[in-house]
């Protein structure tokens, strides 16, 4: 896993390195002393995970999560107890290490990286349709494994499905989700009336369509991006005057 | 007040024999712990007592660095009453640095 350190006391930031190097999965990336920097780094650079350290001046931990319009997982690291709470209110907030933190507590919030899941099953079998695959349907809910809990997704209510690095995130209606998987296992799980792969890295539900444009389409607030080789089928699919 | 002693206890923990880790984060520690420790003072002598809890907040990572415990429960504390503008519990803050000094510098 691709990850950065984002804190401003370089103790700190050399403390998160030499526990990073006890596990083999993660490489550190980049180190920066200001969110600010971090930002412009993410906005040309992707990252699986970012130590994020809360108390920084000028501009906290917690202002830089909200600036980042799809941040990826995010392990706090902080002084304070008191922001727990606050720290998970936001989905990509996976885990809050209090300073000083010992190895065994850092590999714990690693293993809840790993944990954080993958693509199980869907409740119900296909019922198939011998005539036509592209109605195949599946049952309603998908279940996904999340911090080892099984957790209910409603199918007609994903919006948005995005592939980030060995994860996706499934935007629903009323909530996302970070889960360890590719689009290419979960478009297998999807019912393809509903969804349509219209990038390498994305797939929609085609009913979530508010506009199109040339190269894009508008789902919720969120502008997708459609390749040239997926357009086509895309518009196949939509009743057109 | 008794204060406990420095230790290098979590930093060996950290470097678990890697020599180089620990005499970088030493250094690291002797660079950083002057500048922090400036800074607070600034802000005591300008009566800005929410920016010393501040500075107290960083200045506490490196109490519990070199493995000082009570010193450590002993910041929490000053952070919290410094940020109701109460800074009485200076002089034992200062003993605390001044224990975190004069073992650096036998390091």
């Amino acid at each position: 896993m691709k990850c950065i350190i984002v804190d401003d006391e370089a103790a700190a930031r050399a403390i998160t390195k030499q526990l990073c190097k006890k596990i083999e999965e993660l490489t550190i990336a980049e180190e920066f002393d200001n969110a600010i920097d971090a930002i412009k780094y993410l906005n040309t650079n992707t990252v699986d995970l970012i130590f994020l350290d809360i108390h920084m001046p000028t501009f906290s931990g917690f202002d830089f999560i909200q600036t980042l319009k799809n941040p990826p997982l995010i392990i706090l690291t902080t002084s304070d107890r008191n922001f727990a709470l606050d720290a998970f209110e936001y989905d990509c907030v996976v885990d809050y290490l209090v300073k000083p933190i010992t190895p065994e507590r850092f590999a714990k919030a690693v293993a809840r990286i790993k944990e954080r899941g993958s693509v199980t099953q869907k409740v119900e079998e296909p019922v198939s349709n011998n005539s036509d695959e592209t109605t195949t349907t599946i049952g309603n809910d998908l279940y996904v494994n999340i911090d080892r809990r099984l957790v209910k997704i409603n199918v007609p209510d994903i919006c948005v499905i995005e592939a980030k690095g060995d994860y996706i995130k499934i935007k629903a209606e009323d909530k996302n989700y970070v889960v360890h998987s590719t689009l290419k296992k979960i478009e297998e799980k999807l019912p393809s009336h509903l969804f349509l792969k219209v990038h390498r890295s994305y797939i929609i539900n085609t009913t979530k369509i508010v506009d199109i444009e040339d190269n894009s389409v508008l789902i919720k607030q969120d502008v997708i991006p459609v390749s040239r080789a997926n357009r086509k089928e895309l518009m196949q699919r939509l009743n057109l005057l | 007040m008794e204060l406990d002693r420095p230790n290098l206890s979590y930093i060996k923990t950290l470097a678990d024999g890697d020599a180089d880790f620990e005499a970088n984060l030493i250094s690291i520690v002797k660079r950083e712990l002057p500048k922090e420790k400036e800074a607070f003072l600034e802000s005591i002598r300008e009566q800005n007592y929410q920016n010393s809890a501040e500075h107290v907040h960083k200045i506490k990572h490196k109490i519990s660095i070199l493995g000082l415990e009570k010193s450590y429960d002993i910041a929490i504390a000053f952070e919290e009453e410094l940020k109701n503008n109460n800074p009485s519990q200076l002089e034992t803050f200062l003993n605390i640095l001044q224990n975190m000094e004069e073992f650096l510098k036998t390091i």
